[in-house]
């Protein structure tokens, strides 16, 4: 039972551990934070909802235009999703889907922002086509 | 290799707390239905605990086990890629920082959870073609820190108060 030794650290061992656990899990959150901000403060408002199933690009619809999609998935199209684009925002009203993940996420309207269907494998995210634009970040 | 059949029979035992663990998980109600991939990971007391009680042979195959009749009882072959890339991909991290040897059970849980749920980002983002589901792991990345700090305090007690004659 030599595990011991690894598995029973000693006092002052045991509190090194603990501090450097404290900081790796504040790095860890930090870095989160960052990242998290980043996309917050850059991420633009999109104006296309791209649909793909299976990875393949299904349609393209405008978000300006209120309108309800019924995507069919599965061999006969037996499996849906319902898309519905209202005020700029999209979001999926309701699915066959066993999990209905989809169906309770937040409407979307962010560039980048996408609900996933895993057991359809279809994927909604909202692009932008006006990329190029960017605003410039002065400093 | 005196005990080799005791410590088969002991692995096998903590495949099935961790598969009794998976379903006390299912059971309980989806915690924020809107990002899907939050869990608490419970089965991965019983990882942790053959991590550092054998290593990583015995916490890989005793995973695979889990992996595999978890989704014989509930999943399906989808659930399958995305919990077999998600758990090797944290054994792996867990392994290099329990060997480096700076953190407790604790970080190397938190760690193990995180990179869990990167595996699972990076099967969905091959599997559906998506690059921006990376988004995801913004928040998934908090939650699979609390939920690391939960099993990694469950799991250091275990590989604390746990002990086995002759294995």
């Amino acid at each position: 039972m030599n595990q011991n030794n690894t598995t029973m650290p000693t006092a002052k061992s045991g509190g090194r551990r603990f501090r450097n656990d404290v900081i790796f899990i504040a790095a860890l959150l930090a870095i989160v934070a960052l990242a998290g901000l980043f996309v917050f403060l850059f991420r633009q408002p999109g104006d296309t909802v791209v649909v793909t199933i299976d990875g393949e690009h299904y349609a393209t619809y405008s978000l300006n235009e209120n309108m309800t999609v019924p995507i069919h998935t599965g061999q006969d199209g037996e499996q849906i999703n319902v898309l519905i684009i209202r005020d700029g925002q999209a979001h999926v009203q309701e699915a066959s889907c066993p999990d209905g993940i989809c169906a309770a996420h937040k409407p979307i309207h962010r560039e980048g922002e996408s609900i996933v269907c895993l057991p359809h494998r279809v994927v909604i995210t909202v692009h932008s086509t006006s990329e190029q634009d960017a605003p410039d970040i002065v400093t | 290799m005196r005990h080799k059949s005791k410590k088969i029979a002991f692995l096998g035992l903590c495949a099935g707390v961790a598969l009794v663990l998976a379903y006390v998980e299912a059971l309980l109600p989806p915690l924020y239905a809107a990002v899907p991939g939050i869990k608490l990971g419970l089965p991965n007391i019983a990882i942790i605990f053959i991590l550092y009680r054998f290593g990583l042979r015995e916490a890989t195959v005793v995973s695979f086990v889990r992996i595999v009749a978890v989704t014989l009882l509930f999943g399906n072959p989808m659930t399958f890629a995305y919990s077999v890339a998600g758990a090797f991909l944290s054994l792996l991290v867990m392994t290099i920082l329990r060997k480096l040897d700076f953190l407790s059970i604790v970080g190397v849980s938190v760690a193990g959870a995180v990179f869990h749920n990167v595996g699972q980002i990076l099967t969905a983002m091959v599997l559906l073609g998506t690059a921006e589901l990376g988004y995801y792991l913004i928040v998934l990345a908090i939650t699979g820190t609390i939920s690391g700090l939960l099993v990694g305090l469950c799991g250091a007690m275990a590989v604390k108060r746990v002990f086995i004659k002759n294995i």
